[in-house]
């Protein structure tokens, strides 16, 4: 029954969508790191979404999963501050804090929220025409 | 008099199968709400439909054991959506646009189990001949 389907597609894109969950709150949690240099500062990072490819391309089995395909940091650069007051100074006074945009963050965390939760729904559907589905003919 | 059961069913049978393998490419458009450049597809049901319905599309048997393909095996016409408002990463799903269809194909595939339990029990009734 190609319905069970349904629920590994619902299921990766749930999967996909807690990952960006997970990424957005450690983003948001070392938004202010400080580091003392450049190398060490904590870089905001983002997952990337692919559509299965090979499903994509078969006509007979179209519906594609949602893949992972990994993680990456932003490549922007590390917000410098001159603080000589502060203990992780370096020794020209610059202290490092993360290139991590909390407005974007937190718009990031509702979207995938919403996304979650329509995966839900979808799963919470096929479940339903399932079940009706098992009563038919009584 | 034999009862066939594929004349007795009629078409709400294979509009069962057609209704759950678009429910399941609903869900795919879904959950790649977010995929860049994922492109939301969808199948024609009118023209599935009739294709399947049709016998023009119905192999050559040159064989006594050749068998008739199921419907399922016909694939069907994949087309991909139109959006109305595209987005800059080529990704063509509009979450309310699919949401709507799922809910919409959800509906029509109880209808066409509506349909089937009808014929059901209309076979039972003959079957008990009360």
């Amino acid at each position: 029954m190609s319905a069970f389907k349904i629920f590994d597609i619902a299921g990766s894109g749930m999967n996909a969508q807690s990952l960006r969950l997970n990424l957005v709150a450690s983003n948001i949690s070392n938004a202010n790191s400080v580091s003392s240099s450049l190398e060490g500062t904590y870089k905001s990072r983002q997952p990337v979404f692919a559509a299965e490819l090979q499903n994509v391309l078969d006509k007979a089995n179209a519906a594609s999963k949602v893949n992972v395909l990994g993680v990456v940091e932003s490549q922007a650069p590390a917000i410098m501050e001159y603080s000589p007051n502060h203990p992780m100074a370096d020794a020209k006074g610059y202290i490092f804090k993360p290139n991590v945009n909390t407005v974007e963050e937190m718009a990031n965390m509702m979207s995938a929220s919403r996304s979650y939760q329509n995966n839900v729904e979808v799963l919470d559907t096929a479940k339903q025409m399932m079940l009706q589905t098992l009563r038919m003919g009584q | 008099m034999a009862i066939n059961f594929d004349q007795g069913l009629s078409v709400h049978a294979q509009a069962l199968i057609l209704r759950e393998k678009r429910s399941e490419l609903l869900a795919a458009n879904l959950a790649n709400a977010d995929t860049p450049g994922f492109k939301a597809r969808d199948l024609d049901f009118q023209s599935v439909l009739t294709q399947t319905l049709s016998s023009n599309v119905a192999l050559d048997k040159t064989q006594a054991g050749h068998l008739t393909p199921s419907a399922e095996m016909l694939g069907g016409t994949l087309k991909y959506r139109i959006p109305n408002q595209a987005s800059l990463d080529g990704n063509t799903v509009e979450l309310q646009v699919e949401q709507a269809k799922y809910a919409e194909n959800n509906v029509q595939y109880q209808a066409s189990l509506q349909f089937l339990k009808g014929q059901f029990s209309g076979l039972m009734t003959a079957v008990r001949g009360q």
